[in-house]
């Protein structure tokens, strides 16, 4: 684990208004308010970590990958990237990156997808659908209301032939993404509990979440 | 922070057993997929067919589809984009999920041999008949907004809106919406992770067959997706005929192609036992 990156003068760990710890396979979710940026912090290195955004006053309204995808003309998530909701109105902008792969393609693992992808036997194993099963229960969210999601730190390349495959990660420990909301936002995590494929280097890790106010 | 990581040991052979995972997804083991299905194709048998639908370009339509019935999604003289969404009928909170069909098929490129999984690690659709072999499930559909740009002080539908009726009119609304798989658009990723139109729009006389491997809502729309290099808004009309299809055989493609497809079908053979 390496020190807290600045990447503003006016953000630092103290004034941050919000500081969460996640431990390695566990779910969390927060609100974010317009303005406000959230840092997701990959703590100790390539750890994939699944996030869902919803409208914090309608969560009819939630992420799109296809439509973040089509907007941007691009597979891949990074600085600039704008986070698309299903209504097509723009949710969070990503502003920071020292990572530069994460992925919008693969979707979360869930013990069921495991069974077809690895095998009958990994189905009781703990996934992140089950994480977000949970978490988005308490917002009186179900099933229904879980989408494709974002995979950040996530490193799956797609070729021009369609090949697709998870591989290691390139996130270090202390990289970060930071992310300022254009609405306020309901975001759903969950820190990635997969060890049948390279998305967390077989070993899931702790992360950190940070939101500061905007600097205006 | 309290973490104790996992061993070397353990990790080395999750891993090894990913690789051979990966090796065999990559290499298509057991079988070979075959290409594209041959045009035109042969007649369905009068007696086989339920229904038969021609969709407007630019509409949409639904469709209850049961296990062991099957589509053929025919563009007819066209070039038309079909966007394509599906949830099971018992149970409406189980739907078509692409990014789960891509990761454990190891591919986004779908055809002839593969198959398409609900959230719940089932099959709910084989692909049976394709004579295209290009269809998207990354980029979605058009909406108000895209075609406003696009076709500018044109009158246009859009998938966003096709959709949002077909849900709302089977008693389901905007959240039960699932991405969307667009057969008949020629989209792949370039190296540096860009998307293009690669080629021919697609041919007319293209067609998709897709067998239902569980009971199904089905909805369709036929708006031009938006990276179709049409610049003008002139979506063809579409022919969808329902049939009774044959029964799978012990060594049916889609169902022994891949040892993914293998265990896919055993997860809807416990659902429907």
């Amino acid at each position: 684990m390496s020190d807290f990156i600045q990447t503003s003068p006016a953000r630092t760990i103290q004034n941050a208004v919000q500081d969460h710890f996640i431990p390695a396979e566990a779910p969390w979710s927060g609100v974010v308010r317009k303005g406000q940026t959230i840092r997701i912090e990959d703590s100790l290195g390539q750890q994939a970590i699944d996030t869902l955004f919803y409208r914090a006053d309608d969560f009819s309204e939630r992420y799109s990958n296809q439509d973040t995808m089509r907007m941007q003309g691009a597979a891949y998530i990074g600085i600039g990237t704008k986070i698309m909701s299903n209504e097509g109105n723009v949710m969070l902008t990503m502003t920071a990156d020292s990572c530069g792969r994460h992925d919008t393609s693969a979707g979360a693992c869930s013990c069921e997808s495991n069974t077809v992808r690895f095998g009958h036997g990994t189905k009781y194993l703990h996934a992140c659908r089950d994480n977000f099963v949970l978490e988005v229960s308490k917002h009186g969210m179900g099933k229904r209301d879980i989408v494709p999601n974002i995979n950040f730190f996530m490193n799956v390349p797609i070729k021009p032939t369609g090949e697709m495959t998870i591989v290691d990660g390139i996130s270090a420990p202390g990289d970060y993404v930071e992310l300022v909301a254009e609405m306020d936002v309901l975001c759903v995590i969950s820190n990635c509990p997969q060890i049948n494929n390279p998305c967390n280097g077989f070993d899931p890790t702790p992360i950190r979440v940070l939101i500061w106010d905007g600097e205006d | 922070m309290m973490h104790v990581r996992r061993s070397p040991e353990e990790i080395a052979a999750n891993r090894a057993r990913y690789e051979e995972h990966q090796k065999k997804g990559l290499e298509f083991a057991p079988k070979t997929l075959p290409g594209p299905s041959p045009v035109p194709a042969s007649a369905i048998a009068a007696a086989a067919i339920i229904h038969q639908e021609t969709i407007p370009g630019g509409w949409y339509w639904s469709t209850k589809l049961l296990r062991g019935e099957a589509i053929r999604i025919d563009q007819g003289e066209g070039n038309s984009t079909v966007a394509l969404v599906a949830w099971n009928a018992e149970d409406t909170s189980e739907r078509i999920n692409l990014v789960d069909t891509a990761k454990v098929q190891w591919t986004t490129a779908l055809g002839k041999g593969r198959v398409i999984f609900s959230d719940m690690g089932r099959v709910m659709f084989s692909i049976i008949e394709d004579s295209s072999g290009a269809h998207d499930c990354l980029m979605g559909g058009s909406t108000a907004a895209s075609n406003a740009a696009k076709y500018p002080g044109e009158k246009t539908r859009n998938t966003r809106d096709n959709l949002i009726i077909i849900a709302v009119k089977l008693g389901l609304d905007r959240r039960d919406i699932p991405g969307i798989l667009n057969l008949f658009a020629p989209v792949r990723l370039a190296e540096a992770g860009g998307f293009g139109w690669q080629g021919k729009r697609s041919n007319s006389g293209d067609y998709v067959e897709l067998r239902a491997e569980m009971d199904m809502l089905v909805g369709f729309s036929t708006c031009p997706h938006p990276l179709d290099p049409d610049p003008a808004y002139q979506p063809k009309p579409v022919v969808i005929t329902r049939y009774k299809a044959a029964a799978p055989a012990a060594d049916d493609l889609c169902r022994t192609a891949t040892a993914e497809a293998v265990r896919g079908f055993e997860n809807n053979t416990l659902m429907q036992a």
